[in-house]
């Protein structure tokens, strides 16, 4: 294991960057509250740079944790130990690079507060970096759980009408998920005598069949522990049927809270699985595949025909989101490298996509305070450049050729079909039915006469607003073209997964057949 | 003719105690003797005399000594736990001055009250016996009834101190008939020697008996369910700095009388215990959680959750193990420091004369006063149990033992109950963040500014160095192992 210690603590210093300036905000004088934005861009352009460093010193050769920091925290084996390998580190990457931008998306949206929002938000970009950072569990359920706080202060302070019912609502819903997490975590430790997730990736959990009260239960104790990390990544996934929360949380919250919430902390779950489910408990993974497979074909079809039927624009994107994530889930659970590979490439890709549509939502939102879909039309007319930017997302939200859409949903797909021809024969209806609502949502909005008396004046995207989504429309396009860059980053890690997930099974099976003789 | 100090030694280790009635008589004496009858400067002088036990206290040597035939202990987890229950009690009575001034109330009997049970509480906590157990209890307890009824022109108040003392009568009763059954049936009163007995003839029927009326008393003590009717009623009644009193010292103290009892004079039969314990403690939690729900009333509101955080606790100690023990004084520590920072705030709601204690009148604290706002909400993320802060670490070792146990019906009903009473604890924050304003509060006084503060501190920066009281705790908690 790579235990040296990595100079500069880069990975600390990307984490806790955005805090420092949280507290720089937090010492500033109300009066000066305009300053509060330009230092939290700032801020997170700042952290940016070493989130950048960390990209282009990796070395995506080995499937080894790299910049990895260790030190005392809570005594004994609960050490606060840092580090990235290829499947946590683009998440790095990508939440560093989505933060300038929500904060830019909400200069002149949020107006009261300025100063405590600002806070909210940079504390928020620590705690979700501390999640693809952490190398302990313990440290890593601080950080996954911290999230909530600041959330749902940005929900229910910032959000619209229905603000309370939808803060509470995520906040218990991701609560309940996450204690019995916790308690998983703590039954790890007693066995495994650590919180190390390097250590625990090569522990060997338990998995002969149980008797618990006269049930058999197959994979035993891996089959609860897995049970249990499921039960908080399914919620912040989230899968069918433990969504709900999503679409009223994304309705409500401020424009920058919707980027964040579908850009990064929707993807701590499918980070969660690779890290824990997979490779720690391989054989409760290989039981629960077919189990994954149903909700994931359940959410892409269920999801993508309830997203046809939503009048409100930004709901039509949360359940679109949801069959997405339906795509990174059967991918990762095909456990074939296209598969897994593909998940990861969904999630960031959707990260730039579900992002940059939210931004797109938020535009016209601000201009002319509402989401409903039948209050647009015919915009294209007065704000061609807007119509331009809205297109690239939603061709690259069905998954057209070109973008990077179209690399994640294909290479789960390939994975799905090399596993199960009918879970990837499905899926795929789920492809056709996202054109149909995606472009049905863009010809409702965009095209047709202008003929909304309020629409008659509205403008075009003004330079704060294309500074917001051109670095998105390049991504979109340049991951779709030359997806290489990702993939190769993540490409050993994957292998890495993969291999051990094979061997581990197969030893699994090899004790079971000798128990059996 | 030649008296032999030497002879005085042996009170040594007695100091803090007997430190704190000798001054609790002299301010007493005193007290008499001024014309208004108000406390004045005494009640200072009450909060530096706990001061100075708590510093004898620290000073104590660390190996565990024995005093007049085991009656009494003094070990390191008497010291930690004395140590945290001086502290509650000289920061409720600093916090507690001006608001009894205000309210008249300020009597100099309340400072020698409040001293007389400190002393009865570190009796308890030292207690190696059945007859200094409950010669501790009786004395924090009688003290705490006149402390409850101090209002004398209020109903309420006096409500409340009659419903403490008939109920907390009671359960002295159950105690002594516990008590006396377990001595009659191992024929000891000391700690060492019942356990001793247990060990070498096993225990009857009788004996078990005798455990779960002693087992009921101490229950009564820390308000777990079904123990608790009173604490609501009593919590609500009473003037609220005695009702941060009430939340804080006397819960530390029973419920370190409750680890010692179980962890020395029944050590060999820890299932028997183990599931009444469990039973206590899961009761307490889903109660505590559920009835805090439909509270309008703060203080109301903070008993349930009291009896919750007492459940919480006993989730370590019915691991019965060391790092459950270990579980329990950091719980107990954190707790404390999160009740005095919350009935700080508390303390601080009032708008001219007029104390509030409705939920509904913090609307819109964030827009009048958002430090206000920001530290209370903090301080109830960390009683709701939330990573980062310090109530998570509290909830986090508990369960830790619990798993260790094997207790999973204990450990998954307590998480669960933890997510209701998160619900309760973030209406709090929802009407402080997203209600319409209502009007502002007073400006906080300065004595409640700085408890207020410092407890917003401890909460937040707990997480970046947890070392120390960890292994302050282990320390103690390695005394019963």
């Amino acid at each position: 294991m790579n235990a040296v210690e990595s100079w500069p603590p880069l990975l600390s210093i990307v984490t806790f960057l955005p805090l420092a300036g949280a507290l720089f905000i937090l010492v500033v004088p109300r009066e000066a509250e305009g300053n509060a934005r330009w230092t939290a861009l700032w801020t997170t352009l700042i952290t940016l740079i070493p989130a950048l460093a960390i990209w282009y010193l990796f070395d995506p050769t080995t499937a080894h944790f790299q910049f990895v920091e260790e030190r005392e925290w809570l005594g004994g084996s609960f050490k606060y130990k840092m580090g990235v390998d290829g499947i946590s580190m683009l998440f790095v990457v990508l939440t560093a690079f989505l933060m300038p931008i929500s904060i830019l998306a909400s200069w002149d949206a949020i107006q009261t507060r300025v100063k405590e929002f600002m806070i909210a938000f940079l504390v928020l970009e620590t705690l979700m970096i501390g999640v693809f950072c952490a190398l302990d569990l313990v440290l890593f359920y601080v950080f996954f759980e911290g999230g909530l706080i600041p959330m749902f202060l940005i929900i229910g302070v910032w959000g619209g009408a229905r603000r309370v019912y939808a803060s509470f609502k995520f906040f218990l819903y991701t609560l309940l998920g996450s204690v019995l997490m916790l308690l998983a975590m703590m039954a790890m430790y007693w066995h495994a005598g650590t919180t190390d997730i390097p250590t625990l990736l090569t522990t060997k959990f338990p998995f002969e069949p149980l008797d618990i009260l006269g049930f058999g239960v197959p994979g035993g104790m891996q089959s609860f522990l897995w049970l249990a990390f499921f039960a908080s990544f399914a919620v912040k996934m989230p899968m069918w049927p433990v969504h709900t929360w999503l679409p009223d949380a994304h309705v409500e919250a401020p424009t920058a809270g919707s980027v964040i919430l579908a850009a990064i902390l929707l993807k701590m779950g499918g980070y969660g699985f690779l890290r824990f489910s997979i490779p720690m408990f391989p054989v409760a993974s290989d039981l629960f595949t077919p189990f994954v497979f149903v909700l994931s074909i359940v959410a892409i079809i269920y999801t993508s025909l309830v997203a046809l039927a939503q009048d409100d624009m930004k709901k039509l994107i949360a359940y679109s989101s949801v069959a997405h994530m339906g795509f990174v889930t059967m991918g990762m659970f095909t456990l074939t490298t296209q598969g897994v590979q593909g998940g990861i490439f969904q999630m960031l890709s959707h990260g730039l996509v579900s992002g940059a549509l939210f931004l797109c939502v938020g535009v016209v939102y601000d201009r002319i305070h509402t989401r409903e879909i039948a209050a647009y039309g015919g915009l294209v007319n007065r704000m061609p450049m807007y119509a331009f930017c809205f297109m690239v997302f939603t061709l690259a939200n069905v998954g057209l050729p070109g973008t990077s859409g179209f690399v994640g949903e294909f290479l789960s797909l390939v994975g799905a079909f090399r596993v199960n021809t009918w879970v990837a024969f499905l899926a795929t209806t789920g492809v056709i039915l996202s054109a149909a609502y995606a472009l049905w949502l863009y010809r409702r909005v965009i095209f047709g006469k202008l003929e909304k008396p309020a629409l008659q004046g509205i403008l075009d995207m003004n330079s704060r607003e294309i500074a917001c989504l051109a670095p998105l429309v390049a991504l979109t396009i340049l991951f779709g073209v030359h997806p290489a860059p990702l993939l190769d980053v993540c490409a050993a890690s994957v292998d890495a997964l993969i291999s051990n997930y094979q061997s581990a099974l197969a030893a699994a099976e090899g004790a079971q057949l000798a128990l059996g003789r | 003719m030649n008296i032999d100090f030497s002879a005085l030694a042996v009170y040594g280790p007695l100091l803090p105690e007997i430190l704190l009635v000798v001054g609790a008589m002299i301010i007493l004496l005193i007290g008499v003797f001024r014309e208004d009858g108000q406390a004045g400067s005494l009640g200072w002088v009450a909060v530096a005399l706990l001061v100075a036990a708590g510093l004898l206290v620290l000073r104590q040597p660390a190996e565990p000594q024995t005093l007049f035939n085991g009656a009494i202990v003094i070990d390191p987890f008497s010291k930690f736990m004395k140590s945290l229950a001086l502290l509650g009690a000289a920061v409720t009575l600093f916090m507690s001055f001006d608001y009894m001034r205000e309210a008249r109330i300020l009597g100099f009997e309340f400072p020698v009250l409040v001293l007389f049970s400190v002393a009865g509480m570190m009796m308890m906590i030292s207690a190696g016996g059945l007859i200094t157990l409950y010669l501790g209890l009786e004395m924090q307890s009688l003290a705490l009834y006149v402390v409850a009824a101090l209002r004398r022109d209020s109903p309420r108040s006096g409500e409340a101190g009659l419903k403490y003392f008939v109920l907390g009568a009671l359960s002295s009763g159950m105690l002594l008939y516990g008590a006396s059954l377990v001595y009659g049936f191992t024929g000891s009163t000391q700690f060492t020697t019942i356990a001793e007995q247990i060990q070498s003839s096993g225990a009857g029927i009788g004996l078990i008996i005798g455990l779960v009326f002693l087992l009921a008393g101490l229950a009564f003590k820390i308000s777990a369910v079904p123990f608790h009717m009173w604490t609501p009623d009593v919590y609500e009644g009473a003037p609220t700095p005695i009702t941060a009193f009430f939340a804080a010292a006397p819960k530390i103290a029973a419920m370190a009388l409750l680890v010692r009892t179980v962890l020395t004079a029944f050590p060999s039969i820890t299932t028997q215990w183990q599931q009444i314990l469990v039973f206590m403690s899961i009761a307490s939690m889903v109660w505590g959680a559920f009835a805090a729900i439909g509270q309008t009333n703060i203080k109301r509101l903070m008993a349930y959750s009291s009896i919750g955080h007492m459940g919480f606790a006993l989730v370590g100690l019915a691991s019965g193990s060391a790092e459950g023990t270990k579980a329990v004084i950091i719980y107990l520590a954190i707790y404390l420091v999160m009740t005095l920072g919350t009935f700080a705030c508390i303390l601080a709601m009032r708008r001219g004369d007029q104390m509030i204690d409705e939920i509904d009148q913090l609307a819109g604290l964030a827009e009048n006063n958002l430090p206000m706002a920001f530290v209370l909400a903090m301080l109830l993320f960390s009683l709701a149990g939330l990573p980062p802060l310090a109530g998570f670490f509290a909830k986090f070792y508990v369960f830790l033992a619990a798993v260790e146990a094997g207790l999973w019906p204990l450990a998954i009903l307590g998480v669960l109950a933890s997510v209701v009473g998160a619900y309760y604890y973030l209406r709090i924050v929802k009407v402080m963040f997203f209600d319409e304003p209502a009007d502002a509060f007073e400006p906080m006084s300065s004595s409640l500014r700085v408890v207020f503060g410092a407890a917003g501190i401890f909460v937040l920066l707990y997480v970046f160095y947890p070392t120390p009281l960890v292994a302050a705790a282990a320390r103690a908690a390695k005394t019963f192992f």
